[in-house]
């Protein structure tokens, strides 16, 4: 019953299962061939520059943050895509018409982000 | 239908193991990295049921959008104290007795409903593709409510701006 609607996702799986395959096989590949001389400075995660000291989690500015709300925001936005791009021919120009109204609105937002400055990466 | 009962056991496990790992894991990014697992899984599910638009959802609102706000927040708070205190407090066991009274009562109730209540077998080819179908109701029958989740949106992003402002200022 199922299995027909599942077996259009073959592709999917067949990707994954390549793309763990490449990972795998390209850790073992150089855990086979690569030489293995253990000395201390190998073992911090860079080689050369400053050492790095203590927790990577350390906290930084809550403006970081809105970014990640941002993204959500977007995100949002990005789903109601999907149904609109599955048929999109059959709603004809009043389907168009109406996700232009809808990214014209959202794009309002973006403009006002951009000028908020919210988008900038400065700490 | 065995390969379908048998992926479904094979997800609902790896889901509730992976669930039990969120809560037990002391390091809360390992945690974050269990709760994909699981949402993931369910994810799987629910394209196991032919709902393809929640899967979608479900993989890229929860584990691409919601994810990222959890990573944040664990990067945002100071959580070397969490490290070091236990995970649990001393109500961990009531909350888990009520917890088991309950899922008896669940097993209980469907076991017992079986017979009255026959779940139908759902007649093969009667799923319509549906995201199409959500497509359908939502660009034609609901064009004003999904204009207004736009103009929904863009409050949301003028309010996160403007919070974000006031507590950086």
């Amino acid at each position: 019953m199922s299995q027909g609607f599942l077996s259009s996702y073959a592709p999917i799986l067949l990707h994954l299962v390549l793309a763990a395959a490449l990972a795998a096989g390209l850790i073992l590949v150089s855990w086979l061939v690569g030489e293995r001389k253990a000395n201390p400075s190998k073992h911090t995660p860079y080689e050369c520059g400053m050492p790095p000291v203590g927790d990577a989690r350390e906290p930084f500015a809550v403006k970081f943050y809105l970014v990640a709300m941002l993204f959500i925001l977007f995100d949002v936005e990005a789903i109601f895509f999907i149904p609109w791009a599955v048929i999109y021919r059959d709603l004809k120009m009043a389907g168009f018409l109406e996700m232009f109204l809808y990214i014209v609105i959202l794009l309002a937002g973006y403009v006002y982000l951009w000028k908020k400055g919210a988008l900038d990466w400065s700490p | 239908m065995m390969f379908a009962q048998g992926s479904f056991y094979v997800l609902a496990a790896v889901a509730v193991v992976s669930a039990l790992l969120v809560i037990t894991r002391r390091n809360p990014v390992h945690s974050a990295i269990y709760l994909i697992v699981t949402l993931l899984s369910v994810a799987l599910l629910y394209l196991q049921l032919q709902a393809e638009f929640i899967a979608a959802v479900q993989i890229i609102l929860y584990i691409g959008g919601i994810m990222v706000l959890f990573l944040f927040v664990i990067m945002l708070v100071k959580l070397d104290v969490a490290l070091r205190q236990p995970p649990f407090n001393q109500q961990w066991w009531v909350a888990g007795a009520a917890a088991l009274v309950l899922a008896v009562e669940l097993v209980g109730v469907i076991y017992l409903g079986r017979g009255t209540a026959a779940l139908p077998q759902a007649p093969p080819g009667s799923l319509q593709p549906n995201t199409e179908l959500i497509g359908r109701t939502l660009y034609q029958n609901y064009m004003l409510p999904f204009e207004i989740a736009s103009l929904l949106l863009l409050v949301a992003m003028v309010g996160a701006v403007l919070m974000a402002r006031r507590k950086a200022s």
